[in-house]
């Protein structure tokens, strides 16, 4: 007998190989994912981390799915991979709102990322060079897809959650309409079910500020030995600023200048806020790749879950079983509420099981990121609730 | 965190309990003003219906989604038409009709998505708010909590006022609960022509003809 290519129960702590403190499994071996744009993608690697174990029932799962500079690390990663806090420390843990004591909790690198999933810097096995710009356009219904082999890999049909805040809540969404009857509960968080023309917007001058360093190549930049970093660096100051809210922004900085008492009469960062933006570009550069940056940004431009239904969000959610709870919080100017109240009219619209929360908070976009008790609460307790109903118990 | 949101059971007030008994178990509720969501969780872990809610208020909202009940903000005057017809088996609207800025349309609408409706309403009719109105003071709902210019109530109704108008949409008024001052059931009286003189509070259950 041929031994089960599916393991039963999800590796605990184990890694594939020794090399690489990443945990990764290889996908698509057999038969290549057919990618939206026409493409077929295959064998390729996905990264992954799981918390909490597995329950007998396999009725515990909640799938994390990150944004777009994010990871698979909700939660500190190795050290040997990073010596930096996971992503959301606030919301993952024993006794967290996604209760690590409760839940099975598994967080994937999405397709086209580069923290260990297959991506643009990786080798193209038809040419024995960095993909680069010849790695596929990617969307998130690409993205779900591959998030669903990785699960099948471990043995998982069906989740009990999936959440995840901006581009993951995108994917939060595109799961439970991809595939109707697999997921119990859906958490989308300060998301949209389509990017604006504002994003669309903010995305491309990210994507300009890379394709206009010289450095970068044509994308071919692994092949010269370098890296776009001044490029990414900008992409990532702009895109920060959209993260924040103004009030955020003046309370923290203000007009107050970076160790000196008067202007330099000069462009270096005599403004805290300059130096801060600096910082966060350049910090950004050192983990996160410009093809990917490229490549995910467009994933997002091109969502539209309404589009993939024939132009009705409602049909997206027709004979839905999902119970969603959608949270936006009033200072985010980049996901605004009516664009969560817009997915929780369609949901109306077909009597699906939904609860909507707007977060009183001056933190702006990345309000989901941080420490906001209200919303923790509220995600904790809806959590707790849908469990109660699932039957699922602490483990 | 998460295994410490369980609501407490509190004993219902006495007109939330006579809505609650007049819904079916295992129905599907829509709760409007839902509020705390002190009778929708009563509905979902006593008489395990499939309940939703709506509640003006975020605060509100947030503590109901907090509780586990699944409940949404929006208005009631705006975010009903969304809904499909005939989605819910009862459709509940207390206390709230008053403060409501087109209550015909929201009576219909609450036929319109529900097969039934469960609404109660503070009777203007009441002796007291009589009294009051002829002393030359305008009645609220709750005097002790509100004054003629931050009363909630645009759309002052009497018991009779409601059954005409119930008359006018050609509803069945299939039960009708008259409570008095005390909260109590008005028996006989709230059965009577003198239940607009002497009831407090008025719930009404409704469906199509």
């Amino acid at each position: 007998m041929e031994p089960s290519q599916k393991p039963q129960q999800a590796p605990q702590g184990a890694r594939n190989g020794t090399a690489s403190p990443l945990r990764t499994v290889t996908l698509a071996a057999e038969r290549p994912l057919r990618l939206d744009c026409g493409d077929d993608l295959g064998p390729f690697t996905t990264a992954y981390e799981t918390y909490g174990r597995l329950n007998e029932a396999k009725s515990n799962v909640i799938l994390v799915c990150h944004a777009l500079s994010g990871d698979q690390y909700l939660r500190a990663p190795p050290k040997e991979v990073a010596d930096r806090p996971g992503w959301w420390e606030p919301v993952v843990g024993p006794g967290k709102p996604l209760d690590t004591e409760r839940y099975f909790i598994v967080c994937v690198n999405v397709l086209g990322g580069c923290m260990g999933s297959t991506g643009p810097k990786d080798t193209n096995p038809s040419t024995g060079k960095p993909y680069g710009l010849s790695y596929p356009l990617i969307t998130v219904r690409d993205m779900v897809r591959a998030q669903s082999l990785l699960l099948e890999s471990l043995g998982i049909e069906e989740l009990f959650c999936v959440i995840g805040g901006s581009m993951g809540g995108m994917q939060a969404l595109e799961w439970p309409a991809l595939y109707p009857g697999r997921v119990a509960t859906a958490v989308p968080v300060a998301s949209s079910a389509r990017h604006s023309a504002q994003n669309i917007a903010f995305n491309e001058v990210g994507r300009q500020a890379i394709m206009a360093d010289p450095e970068w190549h044509n994308g071919d930049y692994l092949l010269h030995g370098t890296r776009p970093v001044r490029g990414l660096a900008v992409a990532r100051m702009a895109a920060h600023i959209t993260y924040l809210s103004e009030l955020a922004l003046q309370r923290k900085f203000g007009r107050a200048l970076q160790d000196r008492t008067d202007f330099t009469y000069g462009f270096d960062a005599d403004f805290q806020v300059e130096s801060y933006l600096r910082h966060q570009g350049v910090t950004f550069t050192d983990r996160f790749d410009a093809n990917s940056y490229l490549y995910i940004t467009r994933a997002m431009d091109y969502f539209d879950l309404a589009a993939e239904f024939g132009g009705s969000l409602v049909d997206a959610f027709k004979k839905t079983t999902t119970r969603f709870c959608v949270f936006s919080f009033t200072s985010d100017w980049l996901y605004p509420t009516p664009e969560s109240r817009e997915i929780v009219r369609a949901l109306n619209a077909v009597a699906a099981n939904v609860s909507f929360a707007e977060i009183e908070t001056d933190k702006g976009h990345d309000a989901f990121l941080l420490d906001e008790p209200e919303f923790h609460k509220t995600l904790a307790g809806f959590l707790a609730g849908a469990a109660r109903h699932h039957g699922i118990r602490a483990l | 965190m998460t295994g410490g949101v369980e609501a407490p059971r509190v004993k219902l007030r006495a007109d939330l309990s006579i809505v609650a008994d007049m819904v079916e178990g295992g129905s599907r509720v829509l709760d409007l003003g839902c509020g705390d969501g002190t009778l929708l969780d009563h509905l979902v872990h006593r008489k395990n219906v499939d309940g939703r809610g709506i509640e003006l208020r975020q605060a509100g909202v947030n503590a109901c989604v907090s509780r586990g009940l699944s409940v949404i903000q929006g208005d009631v005057d705006k975010d009903l038409e969304v809904y499909p017809d005939d989605s819910f088996d009862y459709v509940i609207l207390t206390l709230t009709l008053p403060a409501v800025h087109r209550p015909k349309e929201v009576l219909g609408e609450l036929l319109r998505i529900g097969r039934r409706a469960v609404v109660s309403f503070p009777n203007f009719g009441f002796w007291r708010r009589r009294l009051c109105a002829a002393m030359g003071r305008v009645p609220v709902t709750d005097p002790m909590r509100h004054h003629w210019h931050d009363s909630p109530d645009i759309h002052p109704c009497t018991i009779k006022d409601f059954v005409r108008l119930c008359e006018d949409l050609a509803y069945v008024i299939e039960r009708r609960v008259v409570l008095d001052r005390d909260g109590g059931v008005a028996g006989l009286i709230g059965r009577g022509p003198l239940a607009n003189l002497f009831g407090e509070t008025a719930i009404f259950l409704l469906r199509k003809t």
